[in-house]
């Protein structure tokens, strides 16, 4: 049982930042239908400006708050820059853009930062606290929460308020939104910043766990893609589901199967459930209208 | 290769006749090349050999250089890519016509290197530390780091010592972590080691409590080696502590003999050992070690002149750059078939990562005294006292 759980809280743990990642790519792919493979690096943004703005002597929440105003801005500064500009081309083109932004942004923070690995203190102290025999770091916890409280926030903001209906509109029809008098590039652009906040909130809490490093974005974009697959792209609540799922396969396949396969494990999964329904578990049907 | 260099003779020759002047001037500088993985994923390996071989040259050239040469220093970029890292070894051979070479930062780039420079017959001091390198051993091709068969020794000899024999694995997958994991479970029998369990963890993972676990709950293991380098085995060490494991032993390797491990382990790398090179504890080393003052030595001539931390891969920069200076100046020649034969004789030198006696059939040089068991003690580097 305390296998068990420590199994459980170590994927649910991973999970979330997968899901957090994967909420980002749904964020914009709703508003624009662009797979933004620039998600990972507003991750690294997030930990690295955090560590940097810390050691340099600011009070952590206050460091955080900086590392997620300036991820928000790279997030703007990414839609003014790059997408805004090739706006007619074809959502391929738009993807291998991200895909170069994403290059360019980690060869900078290479140069701005450095090439070590850093880390965070844990925001409420390292003792491990022990629930039913699994011992849990506390930043655990704030993962979840924090995870936990975007993920709502998220929630209230698209379904509560008149901007968050207009970004579902956008996504349902951008003509007609534009027609009902809604501005859809400062849609995108509000988008391109919330999931760079998003991101940057997830390389935050996550860090004092898992460390970081200029190059930690590229995998933790390609396991969010792949939660976000699972779950059905553009499904906030789909995102967030595949993200736990994965997390939760990596960790018991680790645990109870073996520790070499276990990504191969997570990805079959993902594989098989996508071949079962290859819009993802929660993805809605994709019908070409003639 | 034999006529090309013939007719570049030929051409030489002539090019003497015509303008002496010229060619004494290239007389007076004597060409080293390196080619190392100053950018890339290997960085933090190639850049201190890269300031290292820099600053040292520059130091040998103000004191006058070999036999009264100066010393041309020729350093390519291969940014961590064997394809790369093999076509300036070729343009090093044949275009910039070195005598030596001193680089090769990993394994990959290194094995992609030998061929060019056994067919160009150009001594090769390579920097990579996986055993393949030397092993078989070929005629020019010579390395300085610990291989990671020696690190699974050291390892296992003090855990003899300590009387523990029953261990469990958690190796991290990258080439450095299945390298050593494999030279372990190797060597493994002739120390009277059992395997218990043999866990991995992926290169970029960020949690290993599963793995962990799986490792606590199997019965009678006394002691975890953790082979692996980068920020895997700090996420290991912190998870070990979480999960209230720090009873029994943990061993590292000398991949994360650096400071940042310290730093970013934390608390939880109190009571960790691992075998590593003498630079890290020179201060903590007794006086009458022959290794202290080469060690102090290039750590504050490093430090000073980089304002960074000293690591151990700088270290191997350092040994391969004077293993060939002392060869030259032995050999007072610039015939790369007889700087060959001089490195080959080196006997009792003295570096950062141990004392080196090489032999026909030995061109690492190295026994297991060149690593020191570490103790992580009160966040720094202690020897650890053998047999506690």
């Amino acid at each position: 049982m305390a296998e068990f759980l420590q199994f459980l809280i170590s994927g649910l743990t991973v999970g979330a930042v997968y899901a957090l990642v994967a909420l980002g790519f749904t964020l914009i792919y709703n508003a624009s239908g662009v797979v933004n493979f620039a998600q990972g690096e507003f991750v690294m943004l997030g930990g690295m400006v955090t560590v940097f703005t810390f050691a340099a002597g600011v009070p952590l929440p206050l460091a955080a708050l900086f590392a997620i105003v300036v991820s928000i801005v790279v997030g703007l500064l990414l839609h003014r820059l790059a997408i805004e500009p090739a706006r007619g081309a074809s959502a391929v083109t738009l993807i291998i853009i991200t895909i170069g932004a994403s290059i360019l942004l980690r060869g900078v923070a290479q140069i701005v930062f450095d090439k070590q690995f850093h880390k965070l203190p844990a925001f409420t102290g390292d003792a491990p606290v022990d629930i039913m025999g699994a011992a849990v770091q506390p930043q655990s916890f704030w993962v979840l929460g924090g995870a936990g409280v975007v993920v709502l926030g998220l929630y209230v903001f698209l379904e509560h308020t008149v901007l968050g209906k207009a970004v579902l509109a956008t996504a349902a029809n951008r003509l007609a939104a534009r027609l009902v008098g809604i501005n859809t590039t400062t849609i995108m652009a509000l988008a391109f910043g919330g999931s760079a906040a998003i991101g940057a909130v997830a390389g935050i809490l996550v860090t004092p766990i898992t460390l970081t490093s200029y190059d930690v974005g590229t995998l933790l974009a390609l396991k969010g893609f792949a939660a976000a697959m699972l779950g059905g792209m553009g499904n906030p609540l789909g995102a967030v589901v595949g993200g736990l799922l994965l997390g939760l396969l990596e960790a018991f396949g680790a645990g109870y199967l073996s520790s070499t396969y276990k990504d191969a494990f997570a990805f079959l999964v993902i594989l098989i459930v996508l071949f079962a329904a290859p819009q993802g578990l929660f993805g809605r049907r994709v019908v070409e209208r003639v | 290769m034999k006529s090309p260099s013939t007719l570049k003779f030929v051409l030489a020759a002539s090019a003497l006749g015509f303008s002496f002047a010229g060619a004494a001037q290239a007389q007076e500088t004597i060409k080293i090349g390196s080619v190392l993985s100053a950018t890339g994923p290997a960085s933090f390996l190639g850049e201190p050999e890269d300031k290292t071989l820099r600053l040292y040259v520059d130091k040998i050239n103000e004191a006058g250089g070999i036999n009264g040469k100066k010393i041309e220093l020729v350093v390519y970029d291969d940014g961590g890519d064997a394809n790369k890292a093999r076509t300036f070894a070729t343009r090093l051979v044949e275009d910039d016509e070195v005598v030596a070479m001193v680089g090769g930062t990993t394994t990959g780039t290194t094995m992609a290197m030998i061929p060019v420079f056994q067919d160009a017959e150009v001594p090769f001091i390579s920097l990579a530390g996986a055993i393949e390198v030397v092993d078989p051993v070929r005629e020019y091709v010579f390395k300085t780091p610990h291989t990671d068969k020696m690190a699974c020794e050291k390892i296992f000899e003090d855990l003899k010592k300590r009387n523990l024999t029953k261990i469990g694995m958690i190796s991290g997958t990258d080439g450095f972590g299945a390298s050593m994991r494999a030279q372990c479970i190797k060597v493994a029998p002739n120390y009277g080691m059992e395997i218990a369990i043999d866990e991995s963890y992926g290169p970029r993972d960020s949690d290993m409590t599963a793995q962990l676990t799986k490792i606590k709950n199997t019965p009678g293991v006394q002691a975890v080696v953790n082979p692996g380098f980068g920020q895997g085995p700090a996420i290991v060490t912190r998870n070990y502590a979480q999960l209230g494991m720090t009873g029994t032993p943990l061993y590292q390797s000398h991949g994360v003999a650096s400071k940042s491990f310290i730093e970013l382990a934390g608390p939880a790398a109190e009571g960790v050992r691992l075998p590593a090179a003498a630079l890290l504890v020179g201060d903590k080393l007794p006086e009458n070690d022959p290794q202290k003052k080469v060690v102090t030595d290039y750590k504050q001539t490093y430090e000073s002149a980089t304002k960074q931390p000293v690591s151990t891969f700088g270290g191997h920069a350092y040994d391969g750059l004077f293993i060939l200076v002392e060869a030259m100046k032995r050999a007072n020649s610039t015939d790369p078939q007889k700087i060959r034969d001089e490195i080959e004789k080196t006997k009792g030198f003295v570096g950062t990562g141990g004392i080196v006696t090489m032999s026909p059939t030995d061109h690492l040089g190295l026994d297991l005294s060149a690593f020191r068991m570490l103790e992580i003690k009160n966040g720094d580097w202690n020897l650890a006292q053998s047999g506690s």
